[in-house]
């Protein structure tokens, strides 16, 4: 458990603590299953970035004549191939999935992080602070939930408009309220512990008491919910798609070939849900895991061995 | 209180009172409070190390805080070095930290878990000296001091015992070298055996750095070892004070008589004269009108009902605030 000295350049025979990415990457190593994890995501985000480069076909040229193939066959005698099949309007697969992957992981990831971030700092203010601060927005918070989600979203769309970033900023702003319980509640907690008021003894300001004081000793649930969101954003985002209050339907999205692949389902042409859902589900497994492991490696007393 | 003999006081506290309101809502108005403190004057001169006991809920951690202002006093008033600290603002009160700081009581939870011992020790000369570039040193010899070492610094608090624990948050306490500490009392949550090197290391530190220091306790023998002068508090009010040695050997005050006679002997052929408490500390919600420590007093008569008695002086620095004896 000492901490040796690794490669630092300075001539102190203190230890020093490894860099942060140093740490990072070790603790990976040995966790072995978030590496596994963050090799799906970088495959899944490289598709997202050269998707168009790869893909074999254009996500939106209809076919009629090679409508709903199964995967691996070919069409116009052997001249065009589907590796994964195509949809009812004869659009390949393959290429919707590497076309989708850039808004379904843009939009999971960034709503949650808007969500996570407006949520965490309005609940630390909120459970820190109390009185008519924390009243006033536990109120909003009620009223919030008191709508269904989507009546909201289709309020909020109606009145932003379409388009990707009003998107996520809706699928963010449905999501705060989680957040700022969670962070609320964690934040009374630690509230009372006589570490903060070591601090504000030692003459640290409000801000310093919420940034360092606070919010490292809160995060670890905050990081686990937002990684299990990113599946619930993902799909949202295809309701609201689908509805026509999302992004336009022509564009491909995972959660919006999804809810197209429901008419074909019963008729037996399964790769149309099971490539999309895999994708999906590698995405949040992936996610997943890699929440579990950076909340034990923001745990000193579990991460640390190094 | 008259002062004793010493120069002007580094601290010096008169009639402060602390009600925490309970519940709250539409009557708050109305809602009872808890007297948490009551009218208590002291002082504290510069070098010296004043006790403060009573059981719990007596007030005396209530006491601790107010005095720097970690809770906000409901009246009365606070001076440090002259100076009025009651009604300093925010940025003023800032200034006074680094000569006023405070040991806690738990040291698991005094410590943030996830800070290393380094940024727990460099916190405080982060925020008042920003610029100074030898933290490293001064941490690795405040560490030194306390009886740990520079392989510690990358450690995080729970790698740690109880007793190192509470050594770390001395040297945070002592970091931005403060001229005034309060000990909350700071050995009771460690084990018997790790308890008297913590106090042994406040007691040097008391003389290497000329702190004056309020130390907080329940455990009279820890007090008695410690301290210059003793106070003694029953339900948030001053029962007696003296010298360390005089409150010993002869206490004036029938709540300090009985606090003494349960210290335990270790030797079991002392015949003592118990005097034993009945009942329990009554609620600060509704403290007994007169003399709050009346409803347990063997002395008490109708007098302790009516009037509160004042704290005299019986002899040269001793004072108790009883009608009787």
């Amino acid at each position: 458990m000492t901490t040796m000295t690794s490669s630092s350049s300075t001539a102190s025979a203190l230890p020093v603590r490894r860099s942060a990415a140093r740490r990072m990457w070790r603790s990976l190593y040995r966790a072995k299953w978030p590496l596994l994890a963050l090799a799906i995501l970088t495959v899944l985000i490289l598709a997202a970035a050269f998707g168009p480069l790869l893909a074999p076909h254009d996500p939106n040229r209809q076919d009629i004549i090679a409508r709903l193939k199964p995967p691996f066959s070919s069409a116009h005698r052997g001249h065009v191939y589907f590796v994964l099949g195509t949809d009812g309007l004869g659009r390949d697969v393959l290429a919707r999935l590497l076309y989708g992957a850039r808004i379904s992981l843009i939009v999971g990831l960034v709503s949650v992080f808007v969500g996570g971030v407006i949520g965490t700092m309005l609940g630390t203010l909120a459970g820190y602070f109390g009185g008519w601060i924390d009243d006033t927005l536990m109120r909003i918070a009620d009223i919030q939930l008191a709508f269904p989600f989507i009546l909201l979203a289709i309020i909020f769309m109606l009145v932003l408009g379409p388009g990707m970033m009003n998107l996520i900023l809706v699928l963010g702003i449905g999501q705060w309220v989680t957040y700022a319980r969670i962070a609320r509640g964690q934040t009374m907690l630690q509230r009372e512990k006589e570490y903060i008021e070591a601090a504000r003894a030692l003459g640290q300001k409000t801000p310093g008491i919420l940034f360092s004081g606070i919010l490292p000793n809160i995060l670890s649930p905050l990081v686990i919910i937002g990684s299990f969101n990113i599946a619930s954003v993902i799909l949202s985002e295809a309701a609201l798609s689908f509805l026509g209050l999302g992004v336009p339907t022509t564009t491909p999205t995972w959660g919006g070939m999804l809810a197209e692949s429901r008419d074909q389902l019963l008729a037996g042409r399964w790769w149309l849900a099971v490539f999309p859902g895999v994708a999906i589900m590698l995405t949040v497994l992936s996610f997943n895991l890699l929440g579990d492991w950076f909340r034990d490696f923001l745990d000193p007393r579990l991460a640390n061995e190094n | 209180m008259i002062e004793a003999g010493a120069a002007t006081p580094l601290l010096e506290v008169n009639s402060l009172c602390k009600h925490f309101p309970t519940g709250k809502g539409l009557f708050s108005r109305n809602a009872p409070v808890v007297k948490a403190v009551e009218d208590v004057s002291f002082h504290v001169g510069a070098g010296e190390i004043v006790g403060l006991v009573g059981e719990s809920g007596s007030g005396k951690t209530t006491i601790g805080r107010s005095v720097l202002r970690l809770v906000e006093p409901t009246s009365g008033s606070v001076r440090f070095d002259g100076r009025e600290i009651t009604t300093l603002n925010e940025s003023e009160l800032r200034g006074l930290r680094k000569e006023m700081q405070i040991v806690f009581q738990d040291p698991f939870a005094s410590l943030n878990p996830r800070m290393t011992v380094e940024q727990i020790l460099t916190q405080a000369l982060r925020i008042h000296e920003p610029k100074r570039k030898d933290l490293r040193e001064v941490v690795v010899s405040l560490l030194e001091r306390v009886g740990l070492s520079s392989a510690h610094l990358a450690r995080y608090p729970h790698e740690f015992s109880g007793g190192q624990r509470q050594r770390i948050g001395i040297a945070r306490a002592v970091s931005l070298r403060p001229r005034f500490l309060v000990a909350d009392e700071p050995v009771s949550a460690l084990d018997v055996s790790v308890q008297a090197q913590v106090v042994n290391l406040l007691q040097d530190l008391q003389r290497e750095m000329q702190l004056s220091m309020l130390f907080i306790a329940h455990d009279l023998s820890v007090v008695e070892y410690i301290s210059d002068r003793v106070i003694v508090l029953y339900l948030g009010r001053i029962m007696e004070v003296a010298r360390g040695r005089d409150l010993y050997v002869n206490p004036r005050h029938p709540y300090t008589e009985a606090l003494l006679s349960a210290v335990p002997v270790p030797d079991p052929t002392v015949k003592r004269n118990l005097v034993l408490l009945e009942g329990d500390i009554p609620s600060p919600l509704n403290p007994p009108s007169g003399c709050v420590f009346r409803t347990r007093c063997p002395a008490a008569t109708e007098l302790c009902a009516h009037e509160v008695p004042p704290l005299v002086e019986i002899a040269p620095a001793h004072f108790k605030a009883c009608h009787h004896r």
